[in-house]
């Protein structure tokens, strides 16, 4: 009697402890599945329904003290973007730099650095918060995009700000041409007051490694939304032809859209 | 040791359907938590206290890989160092020793894949959330949480004795196996009613999002890192718990306590009725 017991003790945690190991064995293979896809898609999607069920369009990130401000601002993915017409542009100190606002709008216009930084201005002291896990405290000075797209007059399609920047990345696919960088948030965001342009960091002109001469703040969610070497803002009724398709290249790399968490 | 002849053995029910249903989600749902997180620390194998990252100045915690080239795994604790090659900080991914903070047959995805990672985390956590507020529904509407899990004051006063018989592993086998004693019902309330809670609530003191809607709850924690931090310190706890928890089902009788929690239904000693 002892000894049967034993032996069924030792199947059960045998049995247990194969079924663990296939289940995460399989787990990979369910994840990168179409139904497995759309599963984990699930959870975004309802990270997303309920935070913007919390967030009004006008709750503002928490912005914090001078004091607060960290002592170096560590600079992720590119920092020097090896993009000819880039490296002429920083080469003259960004004086012949034009931002291009475009696609969905009623008026389409180039705007130059001085141009904007004579526009009504914003600065805030928030966190960045990168996707890795990483935080850093910055002061940053920009003109609000909302300013930007109500000169343009958007159309009623309009859904989407796409942005496309300078900087090239990592492609899967060797013989194709190296993808730009892009991102793109939605009307909620892009109308948001702490939704800027910005060119300065800290009191100074925005920094190369950072971003120069402009790069997007969207304080509400995490550092990959936040684009740097802006070249052009586009207003779209959707992304999905757009490179991969996803509404940016972290996007099409597998991560979230919605990047409130 | 009683007599075998005097006793026989009862079987009782002992847990509803709701309970086990709920166990077993909860099961499934923090193994998951628990490798997708692991996957997401090493993407930044750092432990900071405060609002922001230190980057390796001063981490309260950091796991890494040193030497030229780099062939040492290390754990580095408050300023102390241990070194944990082939587990910690370096180990082998398709034979090559890799730079990564937990080894690949410990995280979700195995592979280094962040994203993946997160997607498992965040539908997981959704699923543990619900399953949660279920069982806390449940427990609170039925009275069985006061019930079962509440100590009353001679059971607090009593805690030498139960401490006693857990320190000689001697655990009840009759009646009193079918309650709780007042260890159980102290580490089942202190997981239940404050590391979960506590869990949840630094996880998301670490999203933006929800830190525009609720400012102080990263305050609460002393910054965002420092609620990261916290989110780490109770995952390991967790894992203590769960350990300390298949310890007890081992001494007390696995397959018994594996029966009660799959079909509800206990066997208990009992004297045998003269």
């Amino acid at each position: 009697m002892k000894r049967k017991a034993f032996d069924r003790r030792r199947f059960l945690l045998g049995g247990l402890g194969l079924g663990g190991a296939l289940a995460l064995g399989g787990c990979g293979r369910l994840a990168s599945s179409r139904t497995g896809q759309t599963a984990l898609q699930a959870g975004d999607d309802a990270t997303k329904f309920v935070q913007r069920l919390l967030l009004t369009p006008q709750t503002l990130a928490h912005e914090f003290p001078a004091s607060a401000i960290s002592a170096s601002f560590y600079a992720n993915g590119s920092t020097d973007p090896d993009d000819d017409a880039y490296k002429a542009l920083a080469a003259n100190g960004f004086a012949d730099y034009r931002l291009k606002i475009g696609g969905l709008v009623a008026t389409p216009f180039e705007i130059s650095l001085d141009q904007l930084r004579a526009l009504p201005a914003r600065t805030q002291i928030t966190r960045h918060d990168c996707v890795e896990g990483w935080s850093a405290i910055g002061q940053w000075t920009g003109v609000p995009l909302r300013a930007l797209l109500e000169r343009a007059g958007l159309k009623p399609q309009a859904r989407y700000v796409v942005c496309r920047c300078f900087d090239t990345m990592d492609s899967d696919d060797p013989d194709s041409a190296p993808p730009h960088y892009y991102e793109s948030i939605d009307l909620v965001d892009a109308y948001h007051p702490q939704t800027l342009l910005a060119y300065a960091m800290n009191g100074a002109p925005l920094g190369v490694p950072h971003g120069a001469p402009l790069r997007l703040r969207v304080e509400r969610q995490l550092g990959y939304k936040m684009a740097k070497y802006l070249k052009a803002i586009e207003v779209v009724d959707s992304f999905a032809n757009i490179d991969g398709g996803k509404g940016g290249y972290w996007e099409d790399n597998g991560y979230d859209w919605y990047a409130g968490i | 040791m009683r007599d075998a002849a005097l006793s026989r053995t009862r079987v009782v029910f002992r847990h509803p359907l709701t309970i086990r249903v709920a166990h077993w989600i909860n099961v499934v749902a923090m193994t998951v938590l628990l490798l997708s997180g692991l996957q997401i620390f090493n993407a930044h194998p750092e432990l900071d206290l405060g609002s922001t990252s230190s980057f390796g100045a001063h981490p309260i915690l950091a796991i890494g890989a040193t030497g030229d080239p780099r062939d040492r795994g290390y754990v580095q604790a408050f300023g102390r160092r241990l070194y944990t090659t082939g587990v910690l900080g370096l180990s082998r991914v398709d034979g090559q020793p890799t730079e990564r903070a937990f080894p690949a047959w410990i995280t979700l995805p195995a592979e280094q894949d962040l994203a993946t990672g997160r997607r498992w985390h965040f539908l997981f956590a959704w699923i543990f959330v619900a399953n949660g507020l279920v069982y806390l529904a449940i427990g609170l509407l039925s009275g069985r949480l006061r019930r079962r899990l509440i100590p009353t004051g001679a059971e607090l006063r009593g805690i030498g004795v139960s401490l006693r018989e857990h320190l000689t592993l001697r655990f009840p086998k009759g009646e009193e196996a079918t309650r709780y004693n007042v260890i159980q019902k102290l580490a089942y309330l202190i997981v239940v009613l404050a590391l979960l809670p506590l869990q949840i609530l630094a996880g998301l003191a670490m999203s933006p999002g929800f830190d525009a809607v609720a400012p102080w709850l990263p305050e609460a924690f002393g910054g965002r890192q420092s609620a990261r931090s916290v989110h780490f310190v109770i995952a390991m706890l967790l894992v203590l718990f769960v350990f300390v928890h298949l310890a007890m089902v081992l001494l007390t009788g696995p397959i018994n306590q594996m029966r009660g929690m799959i079909t509800g239904w206990f066997a208990i000693r009992t004297q045998k009725e003269a």
